[in-house]
């Protein structure tokens, strides 16, 4: 190497090179090399986040649901067959947290047995069980996360607004559910469930994710306002004694009809009957002469 | 007793209204006496409570449909917007002293009103106290039923809840289902476009003054009938379609009767204390945009009720005109159909037996095959229409799907009945059969006796000389004989193919009845039976006094 060449300054000397042949390559080498760079710099920053609490429910989520959810739904969630050209389980890819946290946090999921319709029951997972496999669905694709505990809150709700709730509640739920919230059936052995003794979170959750028969009522349909008031007068109706006595089930006029027949022609052709059977003592046979 | 001075207070009203004699002639009344004989009771009863807190509800309640805004004691309906009528049910409810509990015994008894009503008419169905002389008291009660049936009805619309908006909703639907004449029918009824503002009201003059008089008037003609025919009885030794078995109503019906009135009322008042009924606070003010799960009417409407449910959606277009079959055929034809045919029953059955005679003994249900098969039939048909008013709480609380309750019924509600027919018409001949067993062979004493030649053979005791005569005391029945076909100079009988169609009912009506022994058949086996020691015992601890009265 000559000193000429060493005596070069840097800028000088790019500026001599750059017309050299293998220029280009050498610049290609330098970005690759950046880019290599700050993704290493980068990348790795965020695996490390993502490891710490979130990734490890997402992992313990897709183990969960590998075990108990993935015969009928698919291994990854797609939804599955049950091998006669059936679906056992809808695909999940979008479904959301809320939608997890309700089948699940009801007993709904896992089903025990193909029907008309899953039926509630007592839970089978934890609450951080439930908690993990909403996160790995809800890592699958963007949904309905699980609502903030302060939009279901009812504590504060007030006469107004439990008021306003029952008449949203007539106006959209009572058709399936009964006025008093005591369900009702649907077609093909279908059923509104009742909607007595549910979590106001679950509830909320039916209502932002529409499972099974339920339609949707999306927070731009039904304001989350709304929806906590319907659960305050839920929650009132369900607080509520029956002023007038035994409630009958609170199913309208044909459990009446029954217990107007049973109890009351019951008992009253019971007392005809016996006093048809009681003849007149002597006593009253004397006295009517 | 006649020459004996009245009291003075009697007295004091005999001279100047004669009731003395009226009062001796009536309280010496006799009336035969069975448990079965009360139940029309009951109906009265809970008339009379119906009239009592109906009237107490009216100083409250205010039968318009103006709209208000609630600020009534119920926090959960506070400050909606309401009509007055339901408004003021809820302030009936809540804020009147006694006001919930009278609107839930006039409820209870209107339900047990017509139950009762129902019930007595089986009653006089099944023992054919309905016929000659009494065929148009008939008419007259099962005119106060289907009247009960509307009153009902239309009392359960005027709170102006959800629930009873719905049920004139549905029936605004039926009235305008009606060919031509739907549309006028349905202005002229609700006084414009459903529901309007005239409704309550209307419904309201109806339901306290117009209904309830006719009934009270038909309820009156009623008894008078039952006073002038003298009551039926069943048939027993010294009974006879001549005479009247039984106590005078002064004392002994004075007080069988009125303290049954007591129970009544004691059971209906602790029926509305105890149990919820028609809690229209849960349903809400009607909207008719909301509609509620098991929406049904109350247990009387529930037979049309189902009849719409379990009709398939049938509809014809003609000439931009709709005929909604779904609606014509279960709502405006076959209740009419099946309330006419009941209605006109006894003459029916009079005109196919040509039976002209009058009947004041009653008929046991298993003496009568045919027409006890018949009542079976038709309440069989009446119970599945029940059952698809209410199919929607068979599906939920049986776990059954609601489309093959449906389909169940779509079938059921044509087989069901024939099948109850002949069912009941064989269950009811097997019965006479045995009748006659008993009296032509007694009764078996579980007693093996064992003969000299070594032959085994039970002991059977004659049955009483008064059941046998219980068991006696009826018709041979015999199918009409339309006579031949032409006189003896040949001329052919008038309206020859209307007489063989009766001969052919008439044969029907009366084909494999069993009829009763024949004093021969009885003699022989009375003959036959005596060497088996009689246990003859009479049970005859009956300490009271009949009095026997002429029917004349």
């Amino acid at each position: 190497m000559s000193e000429k060449r060493l005596s070069l300054s840097p800028a000088r000397f790019l500026s001599a090179r750059r017309r050299h042949r293998s220029a280009g390559l050498v610049v290609l080498l330098f970005g690759l090399l950046a880019v290599g760079s700050a993704y290493a710099a980068f990348a790795p920053d965020n695996a490390v986040a993502d490891n710490s609490a979130q990734s490890q429910q997402i992992e313990e989520g897709k183990k969960l649901f590998a075990v108990g959810c993935s015969s009928c739904h698919g291994l990854n969630a797609e939804g599955g067959g049950n091998g006669e050209g059936k679906m056992a389980g809808p695909s999940l890819i979008g479904v959301g947290a809320a939608a997890v946290d309700f089948q699940v946090g009801t007993g709904r999921m896992p089903a025990m047995q193909t029907g008309a319709q899953v039926p509630r029951k007592t839970p089978a997972y934890t609450q951080a069980e439930i908690e993990a496999l909403a996160a790995y669905v809800a890592s699958l694709a963007p949904g309905p996360a699980v609502p903030a505990q302060e939009s279901y809150d009812i504590s504060k709700a007030t006469d107004e607004q439990v008021t306003r709730g029952g008449e949203l509640f007539r106006t959209n739920c009572t058709a399936c559910h009964n006025f008093a919230g005591r369900g009702g059936a649907l077609p093909n052995g279908k059923y509104a469930p009742s909607l007595m003794n549910v979590d106001p979170k679950h509830i909320y959750e039916a209502m932002l994710t529409g499972p099974q028969q339920m339609p949707v009522f999306s927070d731009q349909v039904m304001q989350p306002e709304d929806k906590r008031d319907i659960i305050a007068y839920l929650h009132a109706l369900q607080e509520q004694k029956d002023p007038g006595g035994f409630g009958l089930g609170r199913l309208g006029p044909v459990s009446e009809g029954l217990w107007g027949w049973l109890v009351g022609i019951g008992v009253l052709v019971c007392v005809a009957v016996w006093i048809g059977a009681k003849g007149v003592k002597a006593k009253g046979a004397k006295a009517s002469e | 007793m006649s020459d004996k001075e009245f009291p003075a207070p009697v007295k004091y009203l005999d001279d100047r209204l004669g009731i003395g004699k009226i009062g001796r002639k009536n309280l010496r009344k006799v009336f035969p006496d069975h448990w079965s004989f009360m139940l029309g009771e009951i109906a009265l009863y809970s008339f009379i409570i119906l009239l009592l807190t109906g009237t107490f509800l009216t100083f409250w309640f205010k039968p318009s449909m103006a709209e208000v805004e609630y600020q009534g004691s119920y926090s959960l309906l506070k400050g909606l917007h309401m009509s007055e009528a339901y408004a003021s049910t809820l302030d009936i409810s809540f804020d009147v002293r006694g006001g919930l509990l009278m609107r839930q015994i006039h409820h209870w008894a209107a339900v047990l009103f017509i139950a009762a009503m129902m019930v007595h008419l089986l009653r006089i169905f099944f023992t054919g106290a309905f016929r000659k002389p009494r065929e148009l008291n008939w008419v007259i009660g099962f005119t106060m039923l289907f009247l009960g049936i509307i009153e009902g009805f239309i009392g359960y619309g005027l709170p102006d809840d959800l629930l009873s908006g719905t049920g004139l909703r549905i029936t605004q639907g039926m009235i305008q289902a009606s060919p031509v004449i739907g549309t006028y029918m349905n202005f002229f009824i609700f006084g414009g476009e459903f529901p309007g503002d005239d409704m309550v009201p209307r419904f309201f003059i109806v339901h306290v003054l117009l209904i309830p008089g006719i009934i009270l008037l038909l309820v009156s003609v009623h008894l008078f009938l039952v006073v002038y025919h003298k009551h039926t009885q069943y048939a027993g030794p010294g009974r006879t379609n001549n005479n009247v078995v039984g106590y005078p109503l002064w004392p002994v019906y004075t007080a069988k009767a009125g303290g049954f009135f007591f129970v009544v009322f004691g059971i209906t008042a602790l029926m509305g204390a105890l149990m919820q009924i028609n809690p229209v606070w849960l349903y809400g003010p009607y909207n008719p945009a909301e509609v509620t799960a098991g929406s049904q009417p109350d247990w009387y409407m529930g037979w049309l009720e189902g009849s719409v449910r379990i009709m398939p959606g049938f509809e014809s277009h003609f000439w931009g005109i709709t005929l909604s079959w779904n609606l014509i055929i279960p709502a405006l034809l076959i209740p009419p159909a099946f309330v006419t045919l009941v209605a006109l029953y006894p003459f029916i059955e009079a005109w196919i037996t040509g039976d002209k005679r009058e009947h004041h003994l009653l008929d046991r249900p298993r003496n009568m095959p045919t027409r006890t098969g018949i009542g079976v039939a038709f309440m069989t048909f009446y119970g599945l229409l029940w059952i698809g008013g209410g199919n929607d709480l068979i599906a939920t609380h049986f776990g059954v799907s609601l489309n093959n309750v449906t389909w169940f019924l779509r079938f059921a509600v044509f087989l069901g009945p024939v099948l109850a027919f002949w069912v009941t018409r064989r269950i009811a001949i097997s019965l006479q059969r045995a009748d006659n067993d008993r009296l032509l062979h007694g009764l078996e004493t579980g007693v093996i006796v064992r003969s000299p030649e070594g032959a085994y053979s039970e002991k059977h005791t004659p049955v009483g000389g008064y059941e046998a005569y219980t068991l006696t005391a009826r018709d041979r029945l015999l199918p009409l004989d339309i006579g031949p076909e032409t006189d003896d100079n040949g001329v052919r009988a008038p309206r020859r193919a209307l007489n063989k169609l009766r001969a052919k009912l008439s044969g029907f009506y009366f084909a494999d009845a069993v009829q009763k022994p024949t004093r021969e058949e009885l003699e022989e086996a009375q003959a036959h039976g005596h060497d088996a020691d009689e246990i003859h015992e009479l049970t005859e601890t009956e300490t009271y006094r009949e009095v026997t009265s002429d029917r004349s």
